[in-house]
């Protein structure tokens, strides 16, 4: 069967044909098939893990968006899920992974932690918010969010892939295939490389206030 | 309400044995022993072998920053049950700081040794393996020290004044000079740093092992790292191993990759804060760890909850157990090659559980839910009915198929018996607790060998398992699933009518002077919180003693010279929490 949505308007189709064939464009049927098999990365941090874990189980079963092929190598996937607290020790590896997995790529911000620290932002090992080293598409508030605000969370990400175009999308263009984020050094504390040059005249300043 | 709480006589005279170099711990509201810092070994020694107290439950350092001392905190107790021995060590406040060593006494030391250092800069002379365990080497400061203060810092108490200036919110970046969470050395120059390996340490200990070349054949030994990203490790763990062939020679657990800085945000947070951090410690067993908190900070007040609320604590406690215990088993069974399936049966029932929290504390996995002095609110209607049909009726036939899909499966059997054995006497010398401890054939809970809350009034078994294999731990789930099912449904019945709360509720509750450590039987072990108070809306010190953290000390042990393919069994069967290793 042949859905609906796919059909663009003003083209007739022949009642006898209606359910097997359809008249679209490329754009919508390509984004149709990659909306519906997104496969996210086997990746969990903390309390927001278990979330997804329940999310991918019998109850809110993820495969019916078809995403329940959860791959833990980056290089298979198409969606990173951070799911819980990001913190200083892991965001090297975070970055690393991130670089690793093949365009086109998404990113998820699952719960207050990923988005911006949470609860736990005043630590000293925490960083807030994963979107301060790698960017993120879609974020789901929660503490954890329930498994429903991770499905909407997907679903917007869904949206996000069917309003994308083979003419626009950089990853379809000439260039340098997938941009690589910088990955930051753990120092005396966390070095974000974009930054080093920063460090020394705002290290004197923060003496002398 | 507010009287100080009555210092517990000493369990007995240990400076009767110790003339002249053990003292009482005198100051208001403490307990235990005082002992110089040189005769630490010798009194350990003496404890484990002439006075029974074999088990040590955890070590952790205080920073006294007003009195200018350090001290390290050892507690003691008899794996055959009865009340704990504290110890002490004072030493004063100036770099360096040593202690020495316990670990070759009481080899459960061992992480605990490294967290102190690590957090507190207290060097341990005579530690094998003295390292950072929650921070990377190289880190600058010891963070949990009174006059370390991160980027972020404030003011010593919450709620901080500057928070809504005027209703309007500052974010915190805009406040510290780089802009984001991170504080640099004096004068660090970020140009001219040279990067050290910061695994460089690791490796070098690693490196240290002895193994027998039986074959003679000489191969070459690899280094192997799994995780921090990999699908077995239960989240953001990390082990280092070197291989024999596919045999373990060396192996160390990695770990600090979810440090989130519980203990520092604690000593910060009013008392009623840290309740919903407990939540977020053993994230898949939040109302044990209310429990525990709030049964320490109880003990402080010295005040009781009312009946129904006691009744109300232990239904709870119990379905976390039930809850944990079966996520325990999908994730093992998951590990040992049967994927998703077995999960799936396991959190079909996790759910159900999960919609009773949700319907009595408002939420599904973080449940918030103890007060001191009760609960937060009572049971909603139709509550014990909904727990009453699925404990009496629907529960114990699922766990019954569970049981009788896995026991007899082949391939659980083969990778299960007599893999990964610890053995009774490396579990106890280990410290290891919960679970772990019992399947290696030590009858040793909480609940019975010092009964809290209403425990004694129930008809329950502790269950014990000999082999101590992983078996036997994949097992040993399944007899307390059912244990917990039979008091649930004791207590469902018993029941009583009155308040939840024995106190008013209060933002800020007056806690008097003095320290406690209380303890819990989580699923995973014993949990402890241990508490300083000096009469401030917030503690001194918090520290949580987490079971999950100290059953990795045996995990090493363990898998040497097993295959490396049978790593992840063995800790699968650890059952372990990263935001509980990590905090």
């Amino acid at each position: 069967m042949v859905p609906e949505e796919l059909n663009s308007p003003g083209y007739d189709i022949p009642p006898e044909a209606r359910g097997q064939v359809a008249i679209t464009t490329l754009d919508r049927i390509y984004n149709w098939g990659r909306s519906a098999s997104v496969w996210p990365m086997m990746f969990g941090l903390a309390c927001c893990a278990i979330e997804m874990i329940c999310a991918a189980a019998s109850r809110y079963d993820i495969a019916r968006f078809g995403m329940e092929i959860m791959r833990p190598s980056p290089r298979q996937s198409d969606l990173m899920i951070v799911a819980g607290t990001v913190t200083k020790k892991m965001i090297p590896l975070i970055v690393r992974l991130y670089n690793q997995m093949p365009e086109p790529k998404y990113v998820l911000a699952m719960g207050a932690c990923a988005s911006g620290g949470g609860p736990f932002k005043e630590g000293y090992n925490v960083v807030s918010g994963v979107d301060k080293f790698i960017p993120v598409d879609v974020y789901v508030p929660g503490c954890p969010p329930t498994p429903q605000a991770l499905l909407n969370g997907l679903m917007k990400i869904q949206e996000k892939i069917r309003g994308e175009s083979l003419k626009t999308s950089r990853w379809y263009q000439k260039g340098p295939d997938s941009v690589e984020m910088p990955i930051p050094l753990l120092g005396p504390d966390l070095i974000d490389t974009r930054k080093i040059a920063l460090i020394k005249p705002a290290a004197k300043k923060g003496q002398e206030a | 309400m507010a009287t100080p709480a009555p210092v517990s006589a000493p369990a007995f005279d240990l400076s009767a044995r110790f003339p002249g170099i053990a003292s009482p711990d005198t100051r208001p509201g403490y307990s235990g022993w005082v002992i110089p810092k040189e005769n630490l070994p010798e009194v350990a020694a003496a404890l484990r072998d002439e006075l029974g107290f074999d088990y040590l439950s955890h070590v952790t350092g205080v920073d006294y920053l007003p009195e200018g001392k350090m001290e390290v905190v050892y507690q003691f107790y008899k794996t055959t049950g009865g009340p704990g021995l504290s110890l002490k060590v004072q030493v004063p406040r100036q770099d360096p700081i040593e202690v020495p060593s316990i670990v070759s006494i009481y080899p459960g030391a061992e992480f605990q040794e490294r967290e102190v250092w690590d957090l507190f800069g207290i060097r341990f002379t005579g530690h094998p393996d003295l390292r950072r365990i929650l921070m990377w080497e190289g880190f600058e400061g010891h963070p949990l020290r009174k006059d370390w203060k991160e980027a972020y810092y404030e003011e010593d108490i919450k709620p901080f004044k500057s928070r809504w200036p005027e209703g309007k919110h500052v974010p915190a970046e805009d406040k510290t000079p780089f802009g984001d969470n991170v504080t640099y050395p004096d004068g660090f120059d970020a140009e001219k740093w040279i990067p050290e390996d910061p695994e460089k340490a690791l490796y070098g200990a690693l490196a240290r092992y002895q193994v027998q070349d039986e074959t003679g054949l000489g191969t070459e030994h690899v280094i192997v790292n799994i995780g921090p990203q990999h699908p077995s490790t239960h989240g953001v763990f990390r082990v280092a191993a070197i291989l024999d062939g596919e045999t373990i020679v060396s192996l160390k657990p990695v770990m600090g990759y979810l440090h989130r800085n519980h203990e520092k945000i604690g000593e910060r947070n009013t008392y009623l804060m840290n309740m919903p951090f407990t939540d977020r410690l053993d994230y898949l067993s939040s109302m044990s760890n209310n429990f525990g908190y709030a049964l320490t900070v109880e003990k402080l007040m010295n005040i009781k909850p009312p009946e129904r609320a006691e009744y109300i604590r232990v239904m709870m406690a119990e379905m976390t157990r039930i809850s944990n215990h079966l996520m325990a088993i999908g994730a093992l069974t998951n590990d040992l090659g049967a994927y998703f399936t077995p999960m799936l049966y396991s959190l079909e029932e996790r759910e159900l559980i999960l919609d009773i929290f949700e319907a009595v504390a408002g939420s599904r996995m973080m449940c918030n839910y103890f007060r001191f002095g009760g609960v937060v609110r009572d049971l909603p209607e139709g509550i014990p009915e909904k727990i009453k049909g699925l404990f009496f009726e629907r529960l114990p036939r699922r766990i019954d198929e569970l049981e009788r899909f896995l026991s007899e499966n082949e391939i659980v059997r083969s990778r299960g018996i007599g893999q990964g054995v610890l053995t009774a006497e490396d579990a106890i010398r280990y410290s290891a607790s919960g679970p772990l401890l019992r399947a290696s054939g030590i009858p040793y809970d909480v609940r019975r060998a010092e009964p809290y809350s209403i425990y004694d009034r129930f008809d329950f078994e502790v269950c014990v398992r000999p082999n101590g294999d992983i078996y036997d731990r994949l097992m040993i789930r399944f007899d307390e699933i059912r244990q917990s099912i039979r008091i649930v449904q004791q207590a469902v019945r018993g029941l009583p009518e009155g308040p939840v709360m024995a106190v008013k509720p209060a933002y800020t509750v007056r806690v008097p002077p003095g320290e406690a450590y209380g303890r819990v039987e989580g699923p995973k072990g014993e949990l402890g919180f241990y508490i300083i108070s000096n009469g401030k809306p917030s503690p001194w010190r918090y520290h949580v003693r987490a079971p999950s953290f100290i059953n990795l000390t045996s995990f090493g042990p363990m898998c040497i010279g097993q295959k490396v393919a049978d790593l992840v069994a063995v800790l699968g069967s650890i059952d372990i929490v990263l935001g509980e290793v990590d905090r």
